[in-house]
């Protein structure tokens, strides 16, 4: 695995494969990660939002029964491993995107394993914000959809920006882990070429990208959420 | 003319917790407030301040009671009509409360968004209120970038924003310096007079109540001891709550008495010295002053004082008819326990 260029003609072979395959592999990675992380704050987001309002302290209190089940599930989709949750739920993308191969068929099984994280990342964000700012607006006569768009996402937005960051993380390591069931993308390329055939140059360039991409995410999701935060300017 | 009570709270009872952790914050609360007053609420910590304001505007619920404005029961409205008559009673906090990630500009002008204000109308507003709590130059700075008395300022220029009738102050000093409290204290003051709005003032420091408050009413564990004008319940408070709140080291001196003990009190409309000067050329009695708290306003005299009296009766009865005698001091005899 670490003995890497001592043959000419397999290196030659490997910077063939990288030069045809890795464009469209970073591609794939990043269309199917910005796919699945949209679908997954569609759902995960609101649902985090429901986690807090929803409560019997919350703004808009449910039925205890209804948030009980929420959070039973969401805890239930949380502790099944990712791979085994891929298979279970692979066939679902049979009915959802007509097909049970390939990297279109892996993202629905992502988005149901990543949903429940983005609510959760959410919930944790939506706590962290000063009750009493919330009082005041229904002090000012604010409606419950008005505190939740104008007072607790917007106050909370560089904390969803950072949750968004190791959402976006999480999410690239799922993808690339669903290589081992067909998805597409730099996993697939580490997984096919080098673990399965032994073309190691391909697999380490493929983790590099891999890498380079979690540095890029942290450090540009870091660095927006202390640019959008008020509460960061110097006097 | 009798008014209306903009704000009348009607027999109000609040409990918090159960069983053995049960809280009683408020038991059978009733005040009145009128349109155009400052009415202060005062207390110690604990005694339900927070509880009864907040109930005002039903951000907390009684268990029991009506809370009537103009007349009529908000806690009989649907949410809807509840938030509209919000609008109508803005609300300031100890700990301002402002938006952190909007400027003071957009804070001001986040009640008329609620309301469907225009963005343009809304501005144009938004910067005559900042006007009006003396920081135009303020638009565009977060409330990071603010004092704390600047925070407060924004924050009673966005109470406003929604034209209220009613201004509640929780502790809306408490975190402030004397002096910045004191410019809070008369920009409330100007508000109540320029625009007619009816404030009404939480507080644990009487300074506040007695500078800017007309009438107050004393809440101790969750019961009004006794609602008043200010000068008559500081000068003269009729219940042990009241005292122990309007003189607190002189209703309980650190030295035990063995002679009989007069309260005075003075409400304002004469100095102490000549008083006890001229009890002791007059009756040619001595009396020793055991204590007091008394502050000058104007140069006239608000506060306690405590005094020994002669054993006997006579000379007792002599002395506090002589005190009596005099307009803006009452004097009683008073025992250890108050
Ligand atoms: N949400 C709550 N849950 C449980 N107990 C509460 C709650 N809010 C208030 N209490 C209790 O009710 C009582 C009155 O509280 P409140 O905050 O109204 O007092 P306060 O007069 O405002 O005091 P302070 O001057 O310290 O602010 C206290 O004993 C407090 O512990
Ligand atoms: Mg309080």
């Amino acid at each position: 695995m670490f003995d890497l260029f001592s043959d000419p003609v397999k290196v030659a072979q490997q910077l063939q494969i990288i030069a045809s395959e890795y464009g469209f592999a970073v591609w794939e990675t990043m269309y199917s990660l910005v796919l699945e992380t949209v679908f997954a704050y569609v759902i995960g987001l609101p649902l985090g939002v429901l986690l807090v309002t929803g409560e019997r302290e919350g703004i808009h209190p449910l039925p205890g029964w209804l948030m009980k089940i929420i959070n039973w599930v969401i805890n239930i989709l949380r502790s099944v491993p990712f791979l085994i949750l891929m298979i279970i739920v692979l066939p679902l993308s049979k009915i959802l995107v007509g097909t049970k191969v390939g990297t279109i068929a892996t993202i629905p099984p992502m988005v149901i394993a990543a949903f429940p994280l983005v609510a959760r990342m959410v919930e944790s964000s939506l706590r962290e914000l000063d009750q009493g700012v919330i009082e005041a607006a229904q002090s000012m006569g604010a409606s419950t959809w008005q505190i939740v768009a104008k007072v607790m996402l917007p106050e909370a937005t560089p904390s969803l920006i950072s949750g968004g960051t190791i959402t976006l993380g999480t999410i690239l390591g799922y993808g690339a882990m669903s290589a081992a069931l067909g998805g597409g993308g730099l996993g697939k390329l580490a997984i096919n070429y080098g673990y399965y055939n032994f073309k190691f140059i391909v697999m380490w360039a493929a983790v590099i990208g891999l890498i380079l991409l979690v540095q890029i995410f942290q450090s540009a999701g870091t660095r927006l959420a202390a640019k959008s935060d008020k509460r960061l300017r110097g006097r | 003319m009798k008014l209306e009570p903009i704000i009348e709270l009607q027999g109000l009872s609040k409990t918090f917790g159960s069983g053995d952790s049960q809280v009683a914050a408020l038991q059978n609360v009733s005040i009145a407030v009128n349109p155009g007053e400052i009415f202060g609420i005062i207390g110690l910590s604990g005694a339900g301040k927070s509880t009864l304001v907040r109930c005002v505007n039903l951000l907390e619920r009684p268990d029991a009671g009506k809370v009537l404005f103009h007349g009529e029961d908000l806690t009989k409205l649907t949410d809807k009509e509840l938030r509209q008559r919000r609008r109508k009673i803005s609300m300031i906090f100890q700990s301002f409360n402002l938006l952190d990630q909007r400027t003071s500009l957009d804070n001001i002008c986040f009640p008329l968004e609620l309301a469907g204000v225009s963005k343009k109308d809304a501005k144009k507003r938004a910067m005559e209120l900042l006007e009006t709590v003396g920081l135009p130059d303020k638009a565009g700075s977060y409330p990071v970038q603010l004092s704390g008395g600047q925070k407060q300022r924004i924050a009673i220029a966005r109470a406003l924003a929604s034209d209220p009738e009613v201004l509640l102050c929780d502790e809306a000093t408490s975190a402030l310096d004397p002096k910045t409290t004191d410019s809070i204290l008369k920009l409330l003051q100007k508000i109540n007079r320029e625009r007619g709005i009816t404030v009404i003032i939480i507080t644990h420091q009487m300074s506040v109540i007695e500078q800017i408050c007309h009438r107050v009413a004393i809440l101790d564990s969750g019961v009004v001891a006794e609602v008043g004008a200010v000068e008559s319940v500081f000068s003269n408070p009729q219940s042990k709550a009241g005292r122990r709140l309007v003189s607190p080291d002189v209703a309980l001196p650190v030295v035990d008495w063995d002679t009989p003990v007069a309260r005075i009190a003075f409400n304002g409309t004469m100095t102490e010295e000549p008083v006890i000067a001229s009890l002791v050329k007059e009756k040619g009695i001595l009396v020793s002053i055991l204590g007091a708290d008394t502050r000058n306003v104007d140069g006239k005299a608000f506060g306690t004082m405590l005094i020994s009296l002669p054993e006997e009766e006579d000379g007792k009865q002599a002395v506090l008819d002589f005190l009596n005698s005099h307009a803006g001091i009452s004097a009683e005899e008073v025992h250890k326990d108050v």
